[in-house]
């Protein structure tokens, strides 16, 4: 549904994005991950024929976005970073006026209208001025906005960025709901939001691509072992620390041990167990036969932050010797 | 054409939810009402006095009245011109609705045109204010009316082609105050143009003063419709469209 090859995206003096290339089958929802600057904003800005792209080439359901933009634009949907609102408008009359410039029928504009409305939870603002709307209800007549004309793909650039949480899981679901039909490319901060929604993520990082792969695989290819938090606590008053960490690492499986935190008589480790065990049982009945109380045992579940740090910090690195 | 439409009709809108339509219209009735008074003040003075000294009352008031009001309306417009076209697209980009424009599925240059047509027919309402003026003349004179359209229409011709340049200039910049007062200039400076003819005989003042959008105005306000004129504000209506047309290109590669 969507190719990029090669693409770069030069501005005057930076170059936003740099040799990017990625898939999308119909019918994803793709994350677009990266910090700050990293050039999520300027990828989406070519895949809707807001910008040209300097060198390569991006296509959209087969048309490409240079040659046949009005073809590309009529098959998608886009939420920019700032909804783009006019204030002086009622929020029924602007829906209407997108409806109509999408090409959206005169006929069954009326009918659209009501069915966004009631989908983004902006029935009650219907006739309010945009400029009388909160930070959230604007970002939900910018979706609105996006999905009017039932397109078959969909860039959103942060769409729950000031949304109150009950908002945000109701974004995500109808985001969830869409996809079947539509194609979705989401870019966000939010890690969590990734891994709710998303069955593929794309990291890009100083405007090259650091990462794509489902978010599954991503999490597993970084799990080589498994980590658990243990707290252990001394029953009669006191604790051997060392002690504690001396069994614990030679409980089978164990690779490391590490004192996280120690106060009066409690000591929390993190163990690191090797591929492939499962020490969790065996960690439990070390501590309490040792006559200490287990008071925590948990598995630290490595998430997609931890994979994005580790991604973007290797690029520096990488960057970093690059220049030595 | 439809998306011609639907841009039209959504500028016309905004222009009258917010003051800007209302001022326009209220600060034209304000001095072209004085004129208005101070030409049909004159007149009669004028009127009484050549009938005092023998000669017959009825002065042509076409060439007397209407023919002065209609160069005194098309000087208030230079100065109109400016507030309409500089929020068109400064204020796109500044609140990067343009971003919406851009990702919708309508040409450049249905959105131009749609702006344009807005613009024009704003300033047709600003001027349809003078009409009331001149409409009373009908009730205590004869006024040939022929001219009066004839001047009407190059009042609309000299305004739109304004507008198409304050719509180009407009693309330039995202402050509307920026945008308005280097409108304001353009229009200023296309209106003393013609001033060169006065020192200057050689052909290059000439050529300047073809440019000044005067010059091409006096004859539709006595009433003369010479297709040298008409083609003047034709290609310079789509000169500035143009302009237009490629300052988007242009702010696409550029942004
Ligand atoms: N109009 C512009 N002119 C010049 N440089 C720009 C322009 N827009 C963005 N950039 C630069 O391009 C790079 C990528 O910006 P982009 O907006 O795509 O980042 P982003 O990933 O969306 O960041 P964020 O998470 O902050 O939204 C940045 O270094 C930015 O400074
Ligand atoms: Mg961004």
């Amino acid at each position: 549904m969507i190719k990029v090859e090669g693409m770069t995206k030069r501005y005057a003096r930076t170059v936003a994005v740099d040799n990017i290339s990625f898939e999308v089958e119909k019918g994803r929802i793709v994350g677009f991950l990266g910090p700050n600057g990293a050039g999520k904003t300027t990828t989406m800005r070519v895949l809707t024929c807001f910008l040209p792209p300097s060198g390569g080439t991006a296509k959209v359901a087969g048309f490409d976005v240079l040659e046949q933009p009005l073809e590309v634009k009529k098959r998608i949907g886009y939420l920019p970073e700032t909804p783009p609102l006019y204030p002086e408008m009622e929020v029924v009359e602007y829906l209407t006026f997108v409806g109509k410039l999408k090409g959206i029928a005169g006929s069954d504009i009326k009918r659209r209208v009501d069915e966004v409305s009631e989908r983004c939870a902006i029935a009650d603002v219907r006739n309010r001025l945009v400029s009388k709307l909160s930070k959230g209800y604007r970002q939900r007549v910018g979706l609105a906005q996006a999905i009017i004309h039932n397109p078959d793909v969909l860039i959103l650039d942060e769409p729950t960025a000031g949304l109150d949480p009950k908002q945000i899981i109701e974004t995500r679901e109808l985001i969830k709901d869409l996809a079947g039909s539509h194609t979705i490319i989401l870019s966000t901060h939010i890690l969590s939001e990734v891994e709710h929604t998303c069955e593929q993520v794309i990291i890009i990082n100083k405007g090259r691509l650091a990462a794509i792969d489902s978010v599954s695989n991503l999490t597993a290819r970084l799990r080589g072992s498994e980590s658990i938090a243990v707290e252990v606590e001394g029953t009669d008053g006191v604790l051997n620390r060392a002690e504690v960490q001396g069994r614990l690492e030679r409980v089978a499986g164990v690779s490391a041990v590490i004192c996280k935190e120690s106060r009066d008589n409690r000591c929390l480790f993190e163990v690191e167990s090797l591929q492939g065990y499962h020490v969790r049982g065996d960690l439990a009945r070390t501590v309490v036969g040792a006559g200490w109380n287990l008071l925590e045992l948990r598995p630290i579940a490595l998430s997609l932050e931890n994979i994005f740090l580790e991604l973007t910090a290797s690029e520096q690195q990488q960057t970093v010797v690059a220049k030595q | 054409m439809r998306n011609i439409f639907i841009i039209c009709r959504k500028e016309l809108k905004s222009y009258f939810a917010s003051p800007i339509a209302y001022l326009l219209m209220a600060i034209f009735a304000v001095i072209f009402g004085f004129f208005f008074y101070s030409a049909t003040a004159i007149f009669v003075v004028r009127g009484m006095e050549s009938q005092m000294m023998g000669r017959g009352f009825p002065m042509d008031v076409n060439e007397w009245v209407i023919r002065p009001l209609l160069m005194n309306a098309s000087v208030v417009g230079l100065f109109l011109i400016p507030m309409i076209t500089m929020r068109l697209y400064a204020e796109e980009k500044r609140s990067g609705t343009i971003e919406l424009l851009l990702t919708s599925p309508v040409r450049d240059v249905e959105v131009i045109v749609g702006k344009w047509l807005a613009a024009l027919l704003l300033y047709a309402c600003v001027l349809g204010i003078s009409a009331i003026n001149i409409a009373v003349l009908f009730f205590y004179g004869q006024p040939d009316w022929k001219p009066i359209l004839v001047g009407y229409l190059g009042l609309l011709l000299q305004g739109g082609c304004l507008l198409a340049i304050g719509t180009f200039i407009s693309t330039l910049t995202k402050n509307q105050i920026i945008a308005g007062g280097a409108t304001f200039a353009v229009c200023l400076l296309l209106w003393v143009l013609d001033w060169v003819t006065a020192y200057e005989t050689a052909a290059w003042g000439k050529v300047i003063s073809y440019l000044s959008v005067v010059t091409h105005f006096e004859p539709f306000a006595k009433g003369v419709l010479d297709t040298k004129d008409l083609i003047f504000y034709v290609s310079m209506i789509f000169f500035g469209l143009f302009l237009t047309a490629r300052s988007m290109e242009s702010l696409r590669w550029r942004a």
